[in-house]
Order: structure tokens, then sequence, then C-alpha cells
């Protein structure tokens, strides 16, 4: 025992600054949407934060968010889907078959959506997962195919209108079941939504302390209080003055209380499912993970049946707020979605990314869009911006990553 | 002209808290063949990138004398220019380009950005002359063996006007018949003028071929003798530092039961299908055993432990596994997991860690069932457990959510390991366990093992260093060619008998 060599001392990296500047790397991308969202109110003299911009934001961007949703996992497991446009398009015309042509009762049609596009995704996860052909050749092949079988099942024209259920899905609010309150200056507003709003902060807030407290419970570090609760009221106000913005112009938009439901169902998943759980590890190391017994080809299959089943409500959605099922539905939604979850922190190796970045990066995108046709600009500069935005938001992610 | 070509004077290295190299000097005398020896870790592939660039000027301490010219290379480009040519372990030449295209790769025969074929293949084949080595310029380069290829590296070498060349263990991947090729043409080019810096494990060929020898260990340069009539075992000491004996943690076995045993195990290659890679195999291991696998590069050692978990390897696969008495399914790795079976794989980065996660996101990957309910992972008890593991192994971080990839070698190995211990496994396959740590954290992972082997588990230690085999197995398997050639007692094991026993059949 004499001989063995003293252990060298415990690397000691300067822990607290790194800590820091992994903070700033995962909180980046939140500061970035805020200070996007004051410039562009500055910027339309508060047009911007207008009951009703505020409703249409949500209601032109909830498509590309939901693909997002599906898009991040897709790429937290190291792939890509390219053809999530076509199959928007491909399910809006499902759908608009099922219900026009064949006049089925408007929950049954959209149920079917939703399993024509798992099965798109299916047949997609088959020839990725089994067969092991990349997700790039895969899904663009599916991009041309489905756009095709779009072409041929609505005969080169639009199907419409839907029924009025399927439109309110997408444009519709909430109904007004309590009547309104007086909120001084500020107007009427609908109380219902109000509630609903109440009930999420405090939700979320409970939940949070709940979570908070069992770390404490198993000898786990957690924030300082005062930070947790500086949090807190930070995302209470922030979710309070969006709606009631919106309790004061027309309630909820349905697709908002979708988009809330679809956002923690998928976050929970993501973080704290052993599913999710093997998407990240896949993508992390995907030897590493098929050594450690994780099933691979079956988790990467139900990766893109997931993602078709997504692409299919976003496709009812889309096609509903159009009330018209059309052949160029859906065109370079898969773009939005891509740069979606890149622009909220995903990383093009895989193993990275979270729900909630990605539906920030779609939001930010999406107040780039609105903010700049209130000030006027033409399409082509919004588009320059939106490449440039994205550029930029990977280039900090690459340069962080050196840093760290 | 001064006698000494190379000077390298103080060189101190380190890598996010860990020093690879400290305070190293060494001196290369014109025209000679420099040999470094050190054991896996001594340092010796960081000092060669320390002086070809790959760690440009800058991110190490110390000063590099060439020619008798101060030197701040920036990449190995800096170092090129100046006639140094490093050969890597890995070789970095393009399969799919012909030998020509490789051999002027960024150093085209070109007339105003077109290349000059002619030009080319004719200054090619006369580098090929110059190496020995009888092939068409135009042939791919993967259509070549690896000792062909280690040529076609030299070749490249010397059409860059080298001056220092130096080979980072040129002869490990190579047959004697190559190997004997590749040390007569580093004769030659000695005659030529060329100075050699040489790294190998090979002490044979080392004592036979080198002017000098430079001893490295644990990052310090140990001495620098001259190698007329230096005796191998003079090297190992220098190495080593120390006896066998201390080493190793003692032990005392205490051995129960068998507990799996493999029976005419055969495997075939997934590239080609007819080629037997192990053949016929059969092993036993008991409770409470250190069971050694010995085998040179090749001889099937890690393709017998992943066909066994999961088929991870190979097609065309025969032949039973026992466990308990009862034979088991092992033909997913879910199912040889589940069946109590664990393999820590020989390249911990590319088959054992997720480097992006931390401790404990890698602790629970291979059980996150234990974690769970219902699907859903309790994350407050995986920090726990990962916690409780970083304790009890000693796992240098700062937090269990720190990225793996920040650690050094050695706690990459106890995570990668504890992920293991955390399947509860009765069986571990531990392949190259301590390849490329250094040697203190050595004596912690021999610990770790003796622990898993107390607690009534059976260990295989597959292992390319002889003196680790015999320092903590109860018991070697030599194999050979995919053939189990002998079976060695720890009272009767010495690095002689188990060589002949690993060599065996190779000839006839």
């Amino acid at each position: 025992m004499t001989t063995k060599t003293a252990p060298a001392p415990a690397a000691t990296p300067p822990a607290q600054s790194r800590r820091f500047s992994i903070n700033l790397r995962q909180s980046g991308i939140y500061v970035a949407f805020a200070l996007i969202v004051v410039l562009f109110a500055v910027l339309t003299d508060g047009a911007l934060l207008q009951p009703q911009n505020i409703s249409n934001i949500i209601v032109q961007n909830s498509y590309v968010l939901i693909l997002a949703i599906g898009m991040i996992l897709v790429i937290i497991g190291g792939h890509i889907d390219l053809s999530v446009g076509s199959t928007v398009a491909l399910t809006g015309a499902i759908c608009a078959v099922l219900t026009v042509q064949w006049g089925l009762p408007w929950p049954v049609a959209v149920l079917l959506t939703l399993l024509s596009g798992a099965m798109i995704g299916a047949a997609q996860g088959y020839w990725i997962a089994y067969f092991g052909i990349p997700a790039f050749i895969v899904t663009l092949a599916g991009m041309l195919v489905f756009r095709a079988l779009t072409l041929t099942t609505l005969g080169n024209q639009g199907i419409g209108p839907f029924p009025d259920e399927i439109r309110s899905l997408a444009n519709g609010f909430t109904g007004g079941y309590l009547g309104n309150v007086g909120l001084g200056p500020l107007g009427g507003a609908d109380v219902v939504s109000l509630l609903a709003g109440l009930a999420f902060v405090g939700g979320f807030a409970l939940s949070q302390w709940r979570k908070r407290v069992a770390r404490l419970g198993y000898g786990q570090t957690v924030e300082p209080l005062p930070v947790f609760v500086l949090k807190m009221v930070g995302v209470a106000v922030v979710v309070m003055a969006v709606v009631v913005q919106l309790a004061r112009f027309r309630n909820l938009p349905w697709v908002l209380v979708l988009l809330a439901a679809l956002a923690l169902g998928y976050s929970l998943m993501a973080n704290n499912s052993v599913f999710g759980r093997h998407i990240y590890s896949i993508g992390g190391n995907l030897q590493a993970a098929t050594l450690s017994g994780v099933k691979v080809k079956a988790v990467t299959f139900w990766v893109f049946v997931n993602m078709g089943a997504l692409a299919a409500l976003a496709g009812v959605i889309f096609a509903g707020r159009l009330n018209q099922a059309g052949p160029t539905a859906g065109m370079s939604f898969e773009l939005d979605a891509i740069a979606a979850a890149f622009i909220g922190g995903a990383a093009v190796q895989g193993g990275v990314g979270k729900v909630v970045g990605a539906i920030t990066g779609g939001l930010i995108m999406g107040v780039i869009n609105n903010g700049m046709s209130l000030i006027g600009a033409p399409s082509e500069r919004v588009m320059l911006v939106k490449g440039l935005v994205l550029l930029i938001a990977v280039a900090y992610d690459v340069w962080t990553k050196r840093r760290a | 002209m001064s006698d000494e070509i190379l000077v390298m004077r103080g060189i101190t290295k380190r890598f996010a808290g860990v020093t690879a190299l400290h305070e190293v000097s060494l001196t290369v005398r014109r025209g000679e063949i420099h040999a470094i020896c050190g054991e896996n870790g001594a340092g010796k592939s960081t000092l060669m990138k320390v002086l070809s660039g790959v760690h440009p000027h800058g991110t190490y301490d110390g000063e590099i004398l060439f020619e008798g010219e101060p030197c701040a290379f920036n990449g190995v480009r800096d170092s090129e220019r100046r006639g140094i040519v490093i050969i890597h372990q890995e070789l970095a030449l393009c399969g799919q380009l012909s030998v020509a295209e490789n051999l002027f790769l960024g150093n085209e025969r070109a007339r105003r950005g077109f290349i000059d074929w002619n030009r080319t293949n004719h200054e090619a084949q006369a580098l090929l002359d110059r190496v020995g080595l009888r092939e068409n310029p135009t042939t791919p380069v993967n259509d070549l063996g690896v000792g062909k290829q280690q040529l076609v590296e030299i070749a490249k070498a010397l059409s860059k006007e080298v001056s220092l060349l130096i080979l980072d263990e040129p002869t490990a991947a190579l047959n004697d018949d190559d190997s004997q090729h590749l040390l007569d043409l580093l004769d030659g080019l000695r005659s030529e003028g060329i100075t050699c810096v040489i790294i190998s494990h090979k002490l044979g060929e080392v004592t036979r071929i080198a002017d000098t020898v430079t001893v490295l260990r644990d990052g310090r340069t140990i001495e620098t003798l001259p190698a007329e009539g230096l005796s191998e075992e003079r090297i190992i000491a220098g190495m080593v530092g120390r006896d066998l004996e201390h080493r190793f943690p003692p032990r005392t076995p205490d051995i129960g039961e068998e507990v799996l045993r493999i029976e005419d195990w055969t495997v075939h290659s997934p590239a080609q299908p007819d080629r037997v890679v192990v053949d016929n195999a059969t092993l036993s291991l008991r409770r409470g055993e250190i069971v050694g696998l010995a085998g040179l590069m090749g001889a099937g050692r890690t393709e017998l432990a992943m066909s066994v978990f999961g088929r991870s390897y190979g097609v065309g696969i025969s032949g039973r596994v026992v466990k308990d008495g009862r034979e088991i399914d092992t033909r997913t790795v879910r199912g040889a997991i589940d069946h109590g079976l664990a393999y820590v794989s020989e390249d911990r980065k590319r088959y054992g860690l997720n480097l992006i996660e931390g401790v404990q996101r890698n602790v629970s990957a291979a059980a996150l069932g234990k974690l769970s309910n219902r699907g859903w992972v309790n994350e407050n008890e995986e920090y726990t457990v990962a916690e409780r593991f970083r304790r009890s192994m000693g796992i240098r971080t700062s937090t269990v959510t720190t990225p793996t990839g920040t650690l050094s070698g050695g706690n990459q190995q106890k995570v990668v390991l504890a992920k293991w211990m955390f399947t509860d496994p009765d069986v571990l396959i531990l392949d190259e366990p301590t390849r490329g740590i250094d040697v203190g954290a050595k004596y912690e992972i021999y610990s770790i093992i003796n622990d898993l082997a107390a607690q009534g588990r059976a260990v295989l230690v597959i292992s390319s260093e002889l003196p680790e085999l015999l320092g903590l197995c109860d018991r070697v398997y030599a194999l050979s060619e995919g053939r189990i050639t002998g079976e060695v007692s720890r009272e009767e094991a010495t690095q002689e008998r188990l060589m002949q026993f690993m060599t065996r059949g190779q000839s006839s």
C-alpha cells in the first residue's frame, strides 16, 4: 500500500462560474424572447401587445408550435423530419374528405385523421428505425410522396367548408359562461378566462413548490428561496398579463388551451418518463444507449409515430382555420418547426433540447413575423431576419458550448 | 549544425484539472532512433502532440528548440513546414482515395489548381519504392492491409521532406512480418539521415532498433538511457517504478460454485460472414472469481464478449450461455441485463457514456426501471443513487449533473462501472477496464473489481496488459484466432506461458 500513488487532488473547476454559464445558456432563449417582445412593442407603439394582436399571434402560430413539440423530440433523438409540412396537407385533406364528403361526425373524423397521421409516422419510422435509412432521406421522400397523395386526395382543388366544431377548434374562443368583470381602466374582462389563468398559475407554482420541497427532503441543493419566489412571480405576471389581454378581447382561444395542455404533457413526458429519458439517451450516445439495454429501434419508431399524430393535429387545425383543405397547405412548415426547435436550444447532434424551449423558439419567430408585418416590413425582409435569428441562435449555442 | 536536433525543456500540459505532463524534458540527437517508453497514460502521446502542434503553442508551458531555434507551432501544418511529421496510432488516411491521392493530400501535385495526374502517380511510385511497398499508386487505400497502410503513411511523411519522423505505436496493429519490414525501413531511413522518435509498447523492438530510450511515468521524465546493452527488464523497472506486487490491492479470493458457462460459442464476422471470429469457445466463471481473458489484438476477445451480451456483435452466432445451470436467452441486450449480465466496453466514450449528461443520468441508464413507477422516473431517488455511487467510488466531479465529458478517464470509467453495478449483475465482463487511465486511478479500479468479486459476483477481465491479468485474476484463459488455446491458474500463470498460448496456432 505504501507505493500507492496518492489520488490527485479532486479536480475542482470553478464550479460557481460554470453553473452560472450553464444557466445562462439555458435561460438565454427566454431573455432573448423578452428582449424581442420589448423591441417590437416599442417599434409598434404597443400595437404588438394589444389584446387582439396577442390573440392573433397565438392562433396564427398554433400549428407551427404543435409541430415544434413533435420536432424537438425527433431532434433530441438525433433525427430530423422534413415531411411534416406535407403531412399537415395530407391529413387536412383526409379530414376534409371524412367530414365534408363522407359526412362523418366531427369527433370520429378528427380521431381517424389523427390515426392516419400516426400511420404516416409509423411508415416513416419503420424505414428509419428498423431499416436503417437516415431520417433525412426517408422524410425527404415522405415530403414528396405525401404532397403527391394530397393532390390525389383533393383532386387538385380545395375541399370545404368544415363543420363549425372543427373551425372553432382552430379559430374559436371559450364562452363567457360567468360573464364579465370590470378591471378599472382596462375595461371588462371574461371571468372564466381570468379564473383559468389564475388556476394555471396557482397549479404551476404549487407543483414547483412541491418539487422543491421533495428535492430538499432528499438533501439536494435548490436555488435560493428569493430566486424561486422571483421566478414564480415572473411566470405569474407574464401569464396573467397575457390572460388579461385575452380576457378583454374574446376570451381564451381554444388552441391556446390545447397548446397549454400539450406543452405541459410533453414537458412532463420528456423530463420524467422512462420513454422521454430513452429519447435523450439515444440522441446523447446511440451506442451507449444500445449497450445499456434501451430498445433504440422501438423508441425511434414511436417518436416518429408521435410526430405524425401531432402533424395530423396541426393539419386539422390549419385546415379548420382556413375552412378549407388546400393542395398547398403546410408548405415549408417543416422549416419553421425545425427552426423553432434549434432557436429553442436543441443541438444538431441530438441529445439536447426542451419542449418549452422549442415553443419559445416558435414564439420568437411568430413575434418577429407579426411585429415586422405591423411595422409594414416587406416579406423578404421578414424572411431575412428570421434566417439571421436562426443562425445567431445556433452560433450562440455553439459558442457557449465551446467555452464550457 | 548542432548535434541535438530537438530539445524539449520543462514541458507542462494540463487538461481540465489533470496534469498530463509535468516538467518533461526530451533531447533527441540528429540521426538517431529515439524510443519513448511508458505505460498507458504516462504522457507519451500527449508529449508528441505538444511537439507536433496538435496542442498549439500557449496551451502548454515550457520551450521547444528544433534545430536550435525556439518553436511556437499553432498546428500540424506549422510543424510539418519545419520537417516534423507525426504518424498517429489511428492512421489518418482517406480509405476511398487512391494511394497516390493520399500521399499528396493537402500537398497536391497540381498546375494552376488542376491535378497533374501523371506527375502525381509518377512521384507516388517513387515514394512507394523508397518504402518498399509494391502496390499500384492508383489502388484505393481501403484495399490494403493495415501494415501496408502504415507504409503509405511513412511514404506520405517522406513526401513532405521530413527531418524528424514521429511514430506513435507504429507496430501495435501489425503482424510479425509487417513489423519486421517496418523496423527495417526505419533502419534504412536512419542511414539516410532522418531522425526518428518512436513510441512503442513492444520493448523487444525498442531494444533492437533504438539508439536511445527515454522513459516516462505519470507525466514525468524518469530517465534517458543509451539502448546499447539495455535489457527489457531495466526499461520495465523505469516504466513501472515499483514492483508488480504493489500495483494491485491485496485480496483473498472466496470462490463459490459456477455461475456462468459459455459453451461452444461461435461467431462470424458481420463484414465477411464466412470468416469465423470466435471459434467454438467454451469458458466458465464462478461466483467470487476474477477470470482473465488474454489475447492479442484481433484474437476475438471483444467480439466474444459483445456477441454474448445481447448479440451486440457478429452474425451466425451459435452456442449456449448457461447461467446457474439453466440455459438463458441473451439475444437482446435487455435480456442479457435482466439475466444479470453486464458488459463494460473497452471504449467508454463511444460505447459507455452519454458524455453530455452528468453522473446522475448515466448511472441510471441501464436500470431506469428500478427508479421508476409505471413509466415515470423518480428523479430524487435517481439523484440519491448517483450521490451514493459518487461517494462510495470516489468519483471526482463538481456535481452529479456536470457532463461526464469533462471528467478524467479514471473518473469516467468509475461512472461506467457504477452504471453496471446499479443493475446488480451476477456476472460482469470488463473489457480493458484500465485503458487510458493513470496509475493512481488504476489502483482504485482494481480495488473496485476486487470488491465486486468479494460481493460474490463473477468478473471476466479482458486486457492486453498481461501484468494486469497476472496481478488481478484467479484464472486466465488465452484466446488465439478466436479459439481458447489455454487456461492457466493464478499459481501457474506467467507472462511467457500466456504469450505461448496467445500466439499458438498463428504459425500453424
